[in-house]
């Protein structure tokens, strides 16, 4: 604890003295600190790739950075992954225009961790070697579980990418001035060279260093919002209200019913467990009890920046709102009320800029542009380890290839994952990508996740359970994100939703489940029976992780 | 892992101590987070007006802030108990386990 509390309090000095000392660079030059401060982060970052790159010299040091990285160092590069930008200015944007309803979306995405410790950290890191596939197809048939497996993996990967992608291409064309495609391009290339040189290594440590950056930068905004009321939440509140109304202090429309609400946490807290960005970390480190630190301290570091996130939220509201400064005039005249430049989702933005001036606003913007570059980098090479570990070594390969083979493969893998990237960033600049997050969490709960954990836990499950119940829960999601409200009726255009929530999860999963168990013990052949036998063995190694470490080293 | 490994393991007092506590143990704190999360969440839906409530009388602050970051809390907790108890009673026992199959 100690050490996290150093680590942040030094962090936010060094940040608050040169706040204080560059804050009064002249106006309007807004680009230029953000753009200096962002080189020097790619110079670095593309050092460490320069140190990973000497390093990575197999394929477990491509997938795993040797398995040596520590339980605090990857709980960080863990926060770092689930600390988008998406999540920091989406997150905080909807605190500002929201109040309370933001907390409870943060939340959702808090609690999935605990659950994560307590049922999949441990026998995931015993099991597994590189994929999350390795574990579900531990004692299954290979072929037909990796093929799922790894379709599940990419499909996640691939909706994430396009997310960020898009919302990295608006935002550094409105913090940096590049055109869109320009800033696509960049992230693209930049992350094809973080991956393919430096492999996990500098992945992890592009993570670290960015986590690192953005929980400073973010701190420094929580204590320069609070300084202002005297470090008095009472006093912020009171200020806020006095301009958003009251209602910012309860909880408003971000959770009507019950059945949303329960899809909605169904999704958070299984969807990240499916994650396979996340769950390839739990293969970085050395053992069981490194893997658990990692989820403390990634726990402690997240819930940490929630909490932030909605300091910063209020603090937009009284520094940000109604600051002409940060008006955007145009808007204003055709819908009226007190628009930001940006939309609401550059509030934390606006507020780099209210209590750190353009020093300040550089440096979130160049965090910002870090953070996502390391969070598709993170993704890129899980998707890429899937095509090359799950498809190209075990299904195509039979798993008879050489580990400097199995590299160079995933090495393609990435390149071609980032041209992918690059292009649907392109083509979907200008579509509604609002359901692509919700629809990769909602596959990696109703596919991915049904399917790891009743492989590490039900003695019953088949290989013909786990292909029907998680093609079915697959399908299942897909459908019902294409059937609801936001795809059906704001992207098509029909009048109504034939399935009338925004989040399928609850009934996708249940149907994954119910498939799986159906077609499991329905399943009487004499491989379902070897299946069975074959599931102490796996058990106990996924207690005890004995026989995990000749599996490991090769 | 060969099938006598297996039944060894399997027979081993340690073993079946170390399954048992720890099923239980992580059972029992991931019920507590479901029940956690599940009260807040459920409560918004069925009432959202409660957590509305002001922590006193004339504060703009209600009883939703603290509770929403108790809940933060909780989680963060939960998980440091968990891996204390873990990284040490079981794997002290863990390491039992490994020293009997190595002597084997």
């Amino acid at each position: 604890m100690n050490r996290i509390l150093t680590f942040l309090i030094l962090g936010s000095i060094a940040v608050f003295a040169s706040g204080a000392i560059e804050g009064e660079i002249a106006k309007q030059a807004l680009n230029v600190p953000a753009i200096v401060m962002f080189v020097i982060f790619v110079g670095a970052t593309l050092g460490i790739t320069y140190w990973a790159a000497k390093r990575t010299k197999s394929a477990k040091d491509f997938y795993t950075a040797g398995g040596g990285i520590t339980g605090f160092q990857n709980g960080m590069a863990i926060a770092g992954d689930y600390m988008s930008a998406a999540s920091f200015l989406g997150i905080s944007g909807l605190v500002y225009f929201k109040g309370y309803d933001g907390l409870i979306y943060s939340i959702g995405f808090l609690v999935g961790w605990p659950i994560i410790l307590f049922m999949i950290a441990e026998p995931l890191r015993n099991l597994g070697k590189y994929t999350f596939a390795d574990v579900a197809s531990y004692r299954l048939r290979q072929t037909p579980i990796r093929i799922l497996a790894a379709f599940g993996s990419i499909a996640t990967v691939i909706l994430y990418l396009i997310a960020q992608m898009v919302g990295s291409g608006k935002l550094i064309q409105l913090l940096f001035g590049l055109q869109y495609e320009v800033a696509v391009v960049l992230v693209g290339v930049l992350m094809i060279l973080y991956v393919t040189f430096g492999g996990m290594l500098a992945t992890t440590w592009v993570q670290i260093i960015k986590a690192f950056l953005l929980l400073s930068g973010a701190t420094f905004m929580a204590i320069a919002v609070m300084a202002h009321y005297d470090f008095s939440f009472g006093s912020l509140f009171a200020h806020a209200t006095e301009l958003k109304g009251v209602e910012i202090m309860s909880p408003g429309g971000l959770v009507s019913d019950p059945i949303s609400a329960i899809s909605l946490a169904i999704a958070l807290m299984f969807g990240v467990a499916g994650l396979p960005h996340i769950l390839m970390r739990f293969f970085t480190v050395s053992d069981a009890k490194e893997a658990r630190k990692s989820v403390f301290y990634a726990t402690g570091f997240i819930g940490y920046f929630y909490i932030l996130t909605f300091i910063i939220g209020f603090g937009a509201i009284v520094m940000v709102l109604g600051n002409p400064q940060y008006l955007d005039v145009a808007k204003q005249a055709i819908d009226g009320g007190q628009p930001i430049l940006g939309g609401n989702n550059m509030a934390a933005i606006h507020l780099s800029h209210a209590v750190g001036g353009d020093f300040f606003l550089g440096f979130i913007s160049a965090v910002a542009f870090a953070t996502i570059l390391a969070v598709v980098s993170g993704l890129t090479l899980a998707g890429a380890s899937a095509i090359s570990h799950d498809l190209y070594a075990s299904v195509i390969k039979k798993g008879n290839v050489d580990s400097l083979k199995e590299m160079q493969v995933s090495k393609i893998a990435t390149v071609v994952l980032g041209i992918v990237a690059i292009i649907m960033g392109i083509m979907f600049e200008k579509q509604n990508i609002a359901f692509v997050v919700g629809l990769a969490f909602a596959i990696a709960a109703s596919a991915n996740f049904p399917i790891l954990f009743l492989s590490m836990y039900w003695r019953k499950l088949t290989t013909r359970g786990a292909l029907i119940g998680g093609s079915m829960g697959l399908a299942t999601a897909v459908l019902l994100v294409i059937l609801g409200p936001i795809v059906w009726v704001d992207i098509l255009g029909n009048a109504t939703a034939i399935f009338p929530y925004k989040y399928p999860a609850l009934f996708s999963v249940i149907v994954a489940f119910l498939g799986i168990w159906f077609f499991s013990i329905t399943d009487k052949s004499q491989n379902a029976k070897d299946e069975e036998a074959a599931f102490e063995a796996q058990f106990i190694r996924s207690q005890t992780g004995i026989g995990a470490d000749g599996a490991t080293s090769h | 892992m060969h099938k006598d490994l297996v039944e060894k393991i399997k027979n081993d007092p340690n073993y079946k101590e170390l399954v048992s506590k720890r099923s239980s143990f992580s059972l029992k704190l991931t019920i507590s987070m479901l029940v956690v999360y599940f009260a807040f969440i459920l409560t918004i839906a069925f009432s959202p007006s409660l957590l509305g409530t002001p922590l006193s009388e004339g504060s703009v602050t209600t009883i939703g802030i603290p509770i929403g970051m108790a809940v933060i809390i909780f989680a963060f907790v939960i998980t440091g108990i968990y891996t204390k108890r873990a990284n040490g009673e079981f794997d002290d026992l863990n390491n039992k386990i490994k020293d009997a199959v190595k002597e084997h």
